[in-house]
């Protein structure tokens, strides 16, 4: 399976395939969402409308998390296996996971200021988060700081699985440590504590950023391999004349 | 002797570094918990008793009936974890949140008893419902008891305890 589509040119043919599927169910369930999370489910009971942030909110801090195990696991399988593609999968999925960690405390900000009285607070979910955000800056900034780009990619690789000890640490703050923020409410071994009329719409957005994460990567991982091939035609070229 | 492959060395290596790492990043965690730990409930306030003008954080419930507003903005209520319970007295703008029975952290100071703060912050629970599922489930008299609603506001206190 691994090796099947390590071969760029098979994976741009898969690619091909799924890459409008998953655009068409991004602004779809995308746009269903959101007139669900919007409009028709209900205020909260004590959080009257501004629940409503929960919904780009919840699945902005999961993808934050999500992108950053993918491109965890990429960057192992690219310093492992030594497979060009998993590097470039890594690669191009720290841009997304930045985005979606960004507008996660963008949005929690917004979202505490009316709700506990103050933007921001160093708690320990907060904090951890803050971090999360460091590390797939300080990954972007070390895979480019090389001339050798095979060197940028090992040095932000292990950058990035060093990191990997900050996930459990977020998911867990809130158990682990008092902190401002409340508790999971999803991902719980009892079963989730929001009710089902506002936990739809929910679900329906967390599976629309998911399918914009893949659609955006596959894009990314497109322009990356032919940066690639560029690259070394040129590399050619120079030694050619 | 077989020739060990270099991805297996490799597999190897990134293995044991994340062990080490996870095991070195466990080990500050823990020895950091006391700075970690947002607010101090009121047992760990009333029994380790912090040096005056030492600023916290203390975070409980609001006692139902405790809260009583003075003139000039003045509010004085008491927060409890059900074990103990603290005087605060606050000057200032309360978040919408703020109720009895519902959580609250509030950083100042304590001295003799009384906790002075200068800033208090609303936190909530992670139970979101529309408000008929609230009445009803009232109604009903299914609604958690205020010990209840404390664990699931992550109150009990964590860490610190130790």
């Amino acid at each position: 399976m691994l090796h099947r589509f390590a071969n760029p040119t098979r994976f741009l043919r898969f690619a091909d395939i799924i890459q409008p599927w998953m655009a068409v169910l991004t602004v779809g369930l995308g746009a269903a969402g959101l007139y669900l999370g919007l409009f028709a489910s209900p205020a909260d009971y004590q959080q009257g409308e501004s629940v409503r942030i929960m919904y780009v909110h919840v699945p902005a801090a999961w993808m934050g998390l999500f992108c950053y195990m993918a491109m965890a696991a990429a960057a192992a399988v690219g310093l492992i296996w030594k497979h060009p593609l998993a590097d470039l999968a890594a690669k191009a999925t720290a841009p997304i996971g930045a985005g979606f960690t960004f507008l996660a405390l963008v949005t929690g900000s917004l979202w505490g200021k009316p709700m506990w009285g103050t933007w921001w607070v160093w708690d320990a979910r907060l904090t951890s988060m803050l971090v999360l955000l460091f590390l797939y800056l300080g990954y972007m900034a070390l895979i480019n700081a090389f001339d050798d780009p095979t060197r940028g990619i090992k040095a932000s690789s292990i950058l990035v699985l060093v990191g990997v000890v900050n996930v459990p640490i977020i998911k867990f703050s809130v158990d682990w440590w008092n902190t401002l923020h409340q508790p999971s409410s999803v991902m719980r071994m009892d079963g989730p504590t929001i009710d089902a009329s506002m936990l739809w719409p929910l679900a329906l957005m967390a599976v629309a950023f998911n399918t914009y994460y893949v659609w955006v990567m596959l894009i990314r991982i497109r322009t990356e391999v032919a940066a690639t091939k560029v690259r070394s035609l040129r590399m050619k070229q120079a030694h050619g004349s | 002797m077989v020739p060990v492959k270099r991805k297996h060395k490799r597999l190897t290596f990134v293995g044991l570094a994340l062990l080490l790492i996870a095991a070195a990043a466990g080990l500050v965690l823990s020895a950091f918990e006391e700075s970690i730990v947002f607010f101090h409930s009121p047992t760990d306030i009333v029994e380790k008793t912090p040096v005056p003008d030492r600023r916290l954080r203390l975070g409980g419930l609001v006692e139902e009936g405790s809260v009583e507003r003075q003139p000039d903005a003045v509010v004085v209520f008491r927060v409890t974890d059900m074990a103990n319970t603290v005087n605060v007295s606050y000057r200032g703008i309360l978040p919408d949140l703020f109720r009895e029975g519902q959580g609250v952290v509030a950083e100042g100071t304590y001295a003799g008893g009384l906790f002075t703060a200068d800033e208090v912050l609303a936190k909530h629970d992670e139970t979101y419902m529309p408000p008929e599922v609230a009445d009803a489930l009232k109604k009903s008299g299914k609604w958690n008891e205020m010990s209840e609603e404390m664990k699931r506001q992550g109150m009990i206190n964590k860490g610190a305890q130790q």
